[in-house]
């Protein structure tokens, strides 16, 4: 079975540590990822940009791109895709694209930070 | 985090909320910091026994009212009552209740008012800046005093002297209309970019000081990002901040003196930063309302889309100087423009651009900085050395006159005989020793 581990915490918290710091997690979490990896039992990692750098795809019909995180709290998270885009603009048409097939709810496109895994753009 | 830490990076990214709140209740800046600052008090004794609550800002207002409003009533009654702490035992039920009431709209007019009233026009930008950093961040007088290198007395006075303005400004309470909104909303960005310059532009020892300006600034444009997450100069605001503070680490060698952009390692540039900086403009270039904040951050991210100086992009610059232009004609954007006109067209099409603007920049430490790196790339020493002599005349900070001291050195040397071995190579290029063409300023 594959499992999805969701990483929550304060952002304003984790975006207030200084360099220093956010180092040292890192370094901590890289002897985890290491230790997995190793096994064979690691996918994909990533670390996400804040919130303030999301837009939110509402899925209706018309779509509506809104700026900000996806919000609503009566929804649920049921999947996620990993996209190699030039830009917003470009990951905005691939959400787009998927919309279509899929109707209704939301996607958030969050830009990402730091990215690990067997991913070959 | 131990429980003091965790508690206390609680209260501070509570602070803007919870005073905001308390403001609009009281309607008076000294009851509101009072209230807040009794609220403080009782988290520090009660959230390391009972945990902390799910929302610690609506905690504060709840608790910071109460407090203040007994204390209203006690002193109208002229009798002290012994000290209690009831307010707080009915809390738990009251918190989530109170947490609904006080919706996403009202946080966020509350916020932007207490950041507003520090923007009073009457007061001179270090004031607003002391203001905004004593009020909205929380920061000890002596923390501000530091930063700003004069004594805890004098920025007390500084810090007195700027309430009683804004005490006697009559900001109005009610909710702002839109026109009103975006006019706060215009005026706090003005003043979170001064924040940030502010310690952007430290130099020598201070660095580490004002660094934590920096800092704050990124911070409060962050927080103005989440309450207006759809306004485009916000985005560029904060993208600006954090594209230009990702190369902090970079801009000064070893012994404090400056490193200009194409000279700066790369490498230490702070790539989380800059990928933050990068997606914010991409979102706020999707609403096609340009603005000066999001020019400036353009530019500065063409510098950091570059790996290597010579990758710039610096005829796409040139054009974002122009339309910096036309939004905020300035010679002073003018002679940024000559930067990149420099890198595109030449040095003598940057002279010639930047000849008019003699009689404007007199004064300008800058302009005779680039207009002795022009000359000297021509060739035309003896006048470089005038530029150059001018600028050291000029200059703001001691690293700014060393930095040209290092050129003046360069041209020395040039004029020695021709064998010299330290002669400069044919085409090799000097860059313009300025913070130009994205190292700030470029609002004029």
């Amino acid at each position: 079975m594959l499992y999805a581990i969701l990483c929550y915490h304060d952002e304003a918290v984790v975006g207030g540590w200084s360099k220093d710091e956010d180092d040292a997690v890192m370094a901590k979490l890289a002897v985890v990822h290491g230790k997995l990896a190793q096994q064979g039992r690691l996918g994909p990692v990533a670390r996400l940009l804040p919130t303030t750098a999301a837009t939110t795809l509402r899925k209706d019909e018309p779509s509506v791109v809104l700026d900000g995180p996806f919000a609503e709290t009566k929804e649920q998270l049921l999947g996620f895709y990993v996209v190699e885009a030039e830009n917003l603009d470009g990951a905005l048409e691939i959400a787009q694209d998927l919309g279509r097939a899929n109707p209704g709810g939301a996607y958030e496109i969050r830009p990402i930070g730091v990215f690990h895994g067997a991913f070959q753009p | 985090m131990t429980d003091v830490a965790w508690i206390d990076a609680a209260l501070t990214s509570a602070r803007p909320q919870a005073l905001g709140a308390l403001l609009r209740y009281f309607r008076n800046l000294d009851t509101a910091e009072e209230a807040f600052q009794n609220a403080c008090l009782r988290a520090l004794k009660t959230w390391p026994q009972n945990g902390p609550p799910r929302d610690a800002a609506a905690w504060l207002i709840m608790v910071g009212r109460n407090v203040a409003i007994d204390d209203i009533r006690r002193g109208a009654k002229q009798q002290p009552l012994p000290e209690d702490d009831h307010a707080i035992s009915d809390l738990d039920d009251a918190e989530s209740e109170l947490a609904e009431r006080l919706d996403g709209s009202h946080y966020r007019d509350d916020i932007l008012r207490l950041l507003f009233i520090c923007c009073h026009p009457q007061l001179p930008a270090t004031q607003q800046i002391a203001l905004a950093l004593r009020i909205v961040s929380g920061l000890t007088v002596k923390q501000i005093a530091r930063a700003f290198l004069v004594s805890d007395a004098a920025m007390e006075q500084r810090i007195t002297r700027a309430k009683a303005a804004v005490a006697k400004a009559n900001v109005p309470f009610e909710t702002p209309g839109a026109p009103e909104r975006s006019e706060r909303l215009a005026a706090v960005a003005a003043m979170l970019y001064l924040i940030f310059n502010e310690g952007y532009s430290a130099s020598g020892e201070s660095i580490d000081l004002r660094a934590p300006l920096c800092e704050e600034a990124i911070r409060l444009g962050r927080l103005l990002l989440k309450l207006f997450p759809a306004e485009p100069e916000i985005m560029g605001l904060a993208a600006l901040m954090l594209l230009q503070y990702a190369r902090s680490a970079a801009r000064f060698d070893a012994n404090g003196a400056l490193v200009l952009l194409d000279d700066q390692d790369r490498t230490l540039w702070n790539g989380k930063m800059i990928a933050e900086g990068l997606a914010l403009i991409d979102k706020a270039m999707r609403h096609r309302r340009t603005g000066a904040y999001q020019i400036q951050a353009a530019i500065a991210a063409l510098h950091a889309r570059a790996a290597k100086p010579e990758d710039t992009d610096w005829a796409q610059i040139e054009l974002l100087y122009g339309s910096l232009e036309i939004l905020q004609p300035s010679p002073v954007i003018t002679l940024n423009r000559s930067v990149a006109v420099s890198k595109v067209r030449g040095p003598e099409a940057a002279l010639e651009m930047i000849a008019p603007l003699a009689a404007k920049l007199s004064n300008y430490f800058h302009f005779f900085g680039v207009q002795g790196a022009y000359l000297m790339q021509l060739g035309r020493n003896d006048e470089a050395r005038e530029s150059f002599n001018r600028a050291i005349a000029l200059a703001n900070t001691s690293a700014e006159a060393d930095h040209i001291r290092m050129h003046l050195d360069r041209l020395m040397l040039e004029s020695k005989p021709p064998n010299s071995s330290r002669k400069r190579k044919t085409g090799e290029t000097l860059s313009a020793p300025s913070p130009l063409a994205g190292e700030g300023r470029g609002g004029g």
